[in-house]
Order: C-alpha cells, then sequence, then structure tokens
C-alpha cells in the first residue's frame, strides 16, 4: 500500500510538472507571434495615443519576463485574466462554455465505447470473413471521413433531404443551435427539445469516436482470443455473450481504459468541429472566436482548460490501470 | 512491386484510389474546358446540381458552386494542394522527429530530457487545438500550415526514433563500430539508424492522412488554404452556408477528401503489417485525428 501511494504521489508530481510546461509552452507561442492585440482593440476613430494607453493597461508593455510570472502566479491561482474584448473573467467565460462541451463531450464517449467496443468484439468473432472486412474498411472510412463533413451531410439529410424526400415529421430532427428559438417551453418539454437538439452533434462525434475504438477493440480482443482460458471458458460451457460479454472485456479493459485517455485530444478536436457546425454555445466555439478577435487570454485558458483535461485525464488511467489489472505489478515511474 | 501496392484487394484498391486521384490532380485542371478559378455568367451556370446539364449544355459531374464553377475540376485543383501538405507536412514532421529523436537518444543527458520534456508538453496539448493557436498566431497560407503540421506533428515519431535508437545502440554490431574508431556520428548516421527507422517510416505514412485531414479542418475553419486557391476544406467550407439549399457544394469535396485519406490509412496499415508486424499502437494515432 506504501508503495502503490507513493507511486501515485509521484505520478501526480510528474503530471504537474507537465502542466507547468504547457503554461510555460503556450504563453512562449502566443507572445512568439507577430501582430498586436491592442491595435484590433481601438476603434479605427481612436486618437494616437489610444493604442498606447491600452496596451499599458493590458501589461503588454512590460518585459516578457514579467508578463510571465504575472500569467503563471495568476493561473496557479485559478485566475486566467481578462477577455480583452469583453472585459469579463477569462475563467467565468470558459466555466459558462464548459457544461455544454463537457455534456456532449461526455454522453458521445460513453456512447463511442457502447458502440465500439462491441461492434470490434462482433469483428473479431468473425474475423476474416466477409462481414468483418466490410466493416473494416466502413470504420475505416468512417475513421478517414472529416467530423465536419459527417457533421454537414447529417445537417443536408435533415434539412435538404427532408424537405425533398419528405421525411415523416417524426423523424425531422433539428440541425442547428441547442433549443427552438423563442420556444417559450420549460420543464419536460424543454428537455425533450435539449434531447432533440442533442441527436445529431452526438451522433457525428460517437460515429467517428466508435469507428475509431472498433478499428482497435478488433485488434485487441483478437489478440487475446487464442489464450488458454479462453479455451477453457469455452470447454466449461459459457455461452458467447458470457465468454465476450465477461471474460474477454474483463482482459481488455485497461486497454480501453488507456484508449479512453488517449481518445480526449480526438474529442475535443471532433467537438470544436461540432459545435462550429451545429451552433452549439461550448468551449470550441468560445475559443473558434476568440481566435478570430485575437483575444489572446481566452485563447490561453481555453488551451490551459484543454491541456489540463488532457493532463488530468492521462493521470486517472495511471493510477486506475494497477487497480483494474491485478497482473501489472506497481513499479516505480 | 506487386508484393508491396497489391498483395489483396484492399490494399489493391488503396493503391489504385492513390493513382488515380494523383494522375487526376495532374490532368483533370489542365483539360478542363473552363478555368477552375474564373467567374463566368453566374446566373447561368450557379448551382448546378451533381450529373446534370447546365444552361450552354455542358455537363458536371459533381455539378458548379456559387459562382458557376465545375466542382470536380475544382476539387482536383484541390487535391494538389491538399496532398501536397499531406506529403509535405507529415514528411517534415518525420524529419524533425527523427533528428529530435536520433539525437535525444545518442546524445542523452540534458539534451534527452529537454526535448522529450517538450514532446510531452506538446503531446499534452490536443493536436488540433494547438494547430489552431498556431495558424490563428501566423498569417494564414501554405507555407504556415505545412510549417504547423511538422512543428505539431513529430512528437510521435521522435519517441518512436528516440525508443529504437537505444534499443539499436545497445547491440553489438554498434560496439563493434565503435572498436574500429568510426566516428561518434558516423556510427549514428550508418549503422544506427538504417537499424532506427522502419517504424518511423509506417507512423510517417499514417501520419499523411492525419495531415491531410489536419489541413482541411484549419482550411475549413478558415484558418489554413484561403480562397480563391482551392483545397478540400475551404471548398467545403464555402459550400457550408449552402447546405440548406445545394448540399453538394460542401459534399462532393469531402468525398475526394474521404476516398484519399482511406486509401492511405489502407496502405499504411499494410506497411504497418508488413514492416513493424503490429508494433506502431494503434492509440497513439487516436489523439491526432482532426
Amino acid at each position: 500500500m506504501q508503495n502503490e501511494l507513493s507511486v501515485i504521489v509521484r505520478r501526480l508530481a510528474g503530471a504537474l510538472v507537465l502542466f507547468w510546461l504547457v503554461v510555460t509552452l503556450i504563453f512562449v507561442l502566443i507572445r512568439m507571434a507577430p501582430g498586436d492585440p491592442a491595435e484590433f482593440l481601438v476603434p479605427p476613430t481612436a486618437a494616437a495615443g489610444d493604442a498606447a494607453r491600452l496596451r499599458s493597461e493590458l501589461g503588454l508593455d512590460r518585459p516578457l519576463a514579467i508578463q510571465y510570472a504575472r500569467w503563471a502566479g495568476a493561473v496557479v491561482r485559478g485566475n486566467l485574466g481578462e477577455s480583452f474584448s469583453s472585459r469579463q473573467p477569462v475563467s467565468r467565460l470558459l466555466l459558462d462554455a464548459a457544461p455544454v462541451s463537457i455534456a456532449l463531450g461526455g454522453i458521445s464517449l460513453l456512447l463511442t465505447f457502447l458502440i465500439g467496443v462491441p461492434l470490434g468484439m462482433f469483428q473479431a468473432a468473425h474475423r476474416g470473413r466477409a462481414l468483418d472486412r466490410l466493416t473494416t474498411v466502413v470504420t475505416t472510412a468512417v475513421y478517414a471521413a472529416p467530423t465536419f463533413w459527417i457533421a454537414l451531410a447529417l445537417v443536408a439529410v435533415f434539412t435538404y433531404g427532408a424537405a425533398t424526400f419528405g421525411l415523416p415529421e417524426a423523424m425531422r430532427l433539428p440541425a442547428f443551435g441547442i433549443r427552438t428559438p423563442g420556444g417559450g417551453v420549460h420543464g419536460w418539454a424543454a428537455f425533450l427539445d435539449l434531447t432533440r437538439h442533442a441527436v445529431l452533434p452526438v451522433a457525428t462525434l460517437a460515429a467517428v469516436g466508435a469507428a475509431g475504438i472498433a478499428r482497435y477493440s478488433r485488434s485487441a480482443v483478437a489478440d487475446v482470443l487464442p489464450d488458454g482460458w479462453v479455451g477453457t471458458a469455452r470447454a466449461k460451457g459459457a455461452t458467447a455473450s458470457r465468454v465476450y460479454g465477461r471474460h474477454v472485456l474483463r482482459n481488455i479493459t485497461p486497454q480501453l481504459v488507456v484508449l479512453g485517455a488517449l481518445s480526449l485530444p480526438g474529442l475535443v478536436a471532433g467537438s470544436v468541429f461540432v459545435e462550429s457546425v451545429f451552433s452549439w454555445p461550448g468551449l470550441g466555439r468560445a475559443m473558434l472566436v476568440a481566435i478570430q478577435a485575437r483575444d489572446y487570454p481566452v485563447v490561453m485558458g481555453a488551451t490551459v482548460f484543454y491541456a489540463a483535461a488532457v493532463i488530468f485525464a492521462n493521470f486517472a488511467a495511471d493510477v486506475a490501470l494497477p487497480l483494474l489489472d491485478p497482473r501489472r505489478t506497481t513499479r516505480p515511474v | 512491386m506487386k508484393r508491396f501496392f497489391a498483395p489483396d484487394r484492399v490494399t489493391a484498391s488503396a493503391s489504385a484510389t492513390l493513382l488515380v486521384m494523383l494522375v487526376a490532380a495532374l490532368l483533370v485542371p489542365m483539360l478542363a474546358r473552363q478555368d477552375p478559378l474564373a467567374i463566368g455568367d453566374v446566373l447561368a451556370l450557379r448551382l448546378v446540381a451533381p450529373f446534370s446539364h447546365d444552361a450552354t449544355g455542358a455537363w458536371h459531374l459533381f455539378g458548379t458552386d456559387r459562382f458557376g464553377r465545375d466542382l470536380f475540376v475544382r476539387m482536383m485543383l484541390a487535391a494538389r494542394i491538399s496532398l501536397a501538405i499531406g506529403v509535405g507536412g507529415s514528411l517534415l514532421a518525420a524529419a524533425i522527429g527523427t533528428v529530435g529523436g536520433a539525437l535525444a537518444a545518442w546524445r542523452g543527458g540534458l539534451v534527452d530530457r529537454i526535448t522529450m520534456a517538450v514532446a510531452d508538453a506538446l503531446l499534452a496539448i490536443p493536436r488540433l487545438v494547438l494547430l489552431l493557436v498556431c495558424a490563428a498566431l501566423w498569417q494564414p497560407g501554405l507555407l504556415t500550415v505545412l510549417v504547423v503540421l511538422g512543428a505539431t506533428g513529430w512528437m510521435g515519431v521522435a519517441r518512436i526514433v528516440r525508443g529504437e535508437v537505444l534499443g539499436v545502440r545497445a547491440r553489438p554490431f554498434v560496439e563493434a563500430a565503435q572498436a574500429l574508431g568510426v566516428s561518434h556520428w558516423r556510427v549514428l548516421w550508418r549503422h544506427v539508424m538504417p537499424n532506427a527507422v522502419g517504424p518511423a517510416i509506417v507512423a510517417t505514412t499514417l501520419g499523411v492522412g492525419n495531415a491531410i485531414l489536419l489541413e482541411s479542418g484549419l482550411s475549413f475553419l478558415g484558418l489554413g488554404i484561403q480562397p480563391p486557391q482551392p483545397s478540400w476544406g475551404n471548398m467545403i467550407a464555402g459550400g457550408r452556408d449552402l447546405i440548406v439549399v445545394a448540399p453538394w457544394v460542401a459534399l462532393a469535396p469531402g468525398l475526394a477528401l474521404i476516398a484519399t485519406v482511406l486509401a492511405v490509412t489502407l496502405l499504411g496499415d499494410h506497411l504497418r503489417d508488413l514492416l513493424a508486424g503490429r508494433r506502431a499502437p494503434f492509440a497513439r494515432q487516436l489523439g491526432e485525428r482532426a
């Protein structure tokens, strides 16, 4: 136990060092770039001295070392600065947008595994046959398609397609936004409205994710199928669903946990596009808007947030692995 | 040749797809009756549906865009840019990664620490976010996209090469070369590297598909290749607000993109099976997807 705890502490220290590296890197990146946000922020009618005044107000005229110390110190205290354009605290902006992205990403990630793993198992069980090869081509094709293209294709089906080919009323799904504008609905009806709006964005992210997970689970399951314990389970009369649902699943669980952590960056990328296409007011869209406006604090803050999520997911997977896989003895980092 | 490009039907069709795409990208814009960038009689030619004739009687495979330009010809013109950036960006990333990883392993110490620390930090930021930040900070355009793809894609290759070099340098023939008095760098270049780059080649091939996807993503968001220069990504973006009335304008360019990335990925999978015997973990690729 002592040993396990010290491993966790060391991993946590590693994660914190990594986070500090990322914070430094983001600062270096943003300050390396040409261009001056103060120039963008003053109106064209402003007097000559206005840009300079704004620059000193925002601290942009200080030496780099001081800017860095201020930024790093503030980040440690959870203060990500103030948006250049809206003058709101960045943390507030991000916290307002985060629930949308987290809900969208969380539900999609859940569906990704619920669809991808059984699909991969099915393929592994029938590997080499026509159905498996066909599924491989399909999952690889979905995996090869850009998220925004899949999103737009779904929009086309439910707008142009619905109008041209006359989709039944019940099948018509809203393609844009998070709720019906001016609906004025509350309670259950509002929830139903939100759910209907969520179908297409979630379907896009889940399809892309499941294609990747299926590709991986197929090979992970195929790797363990020749093992002796599979034969033993079958010999003692376990049904196929028990062999796969219990024995095989339990054996590939550690790999799936690692995969879950590793798929987070892909999910973030997907959500940026999905939020953009479907006009969902999440983190990805907030970041895109900030990039277009050269709102550096928001861009930096969003990047810090995403990096923190990735680092935390990897840390959590590292800690969970020895618990999930008793064969993996805890060893010093 | 046949063993490599067409050992089975799937790989053969992947090779054929890439070949057709390359030839079409070279020939179609050259042979087209209409300049793919020029705008003619907009009102007569715009938004012609796929597989149909326009007002002048000309037939359009994928229809026309809002300015009446033939989509197929523009897609093939875009293929030049997208393929060049995919291959170029991936090669640049591979070059940086190979040099970085080899130096880190060979020199060890501080060089190793710093290289790997930077790689870890870059890997902790989702690649698309990193790309967005970089592309937004510098002037958008062909060169920016290439450099940024190289700068954000080298970490995987660096890790692989570093591991391989560390493994190879422990083998007897390296010691033998050193005992013979071969210079330090020559040992690395002539004896270690040829034995260490196999998995990096696989990662680079699979990286081409990723680079094409990422370029299209950047261009879709307006941070990559800028119109009027067509790329698959900005063509899809160009049809985005027409999706409700003329969905083919946005969707057709995606078909070329999907076919290309699919073919590259299948070839990369095949190469991996051939060279590395399923060693490159697939999960590594997941995080880089656009």
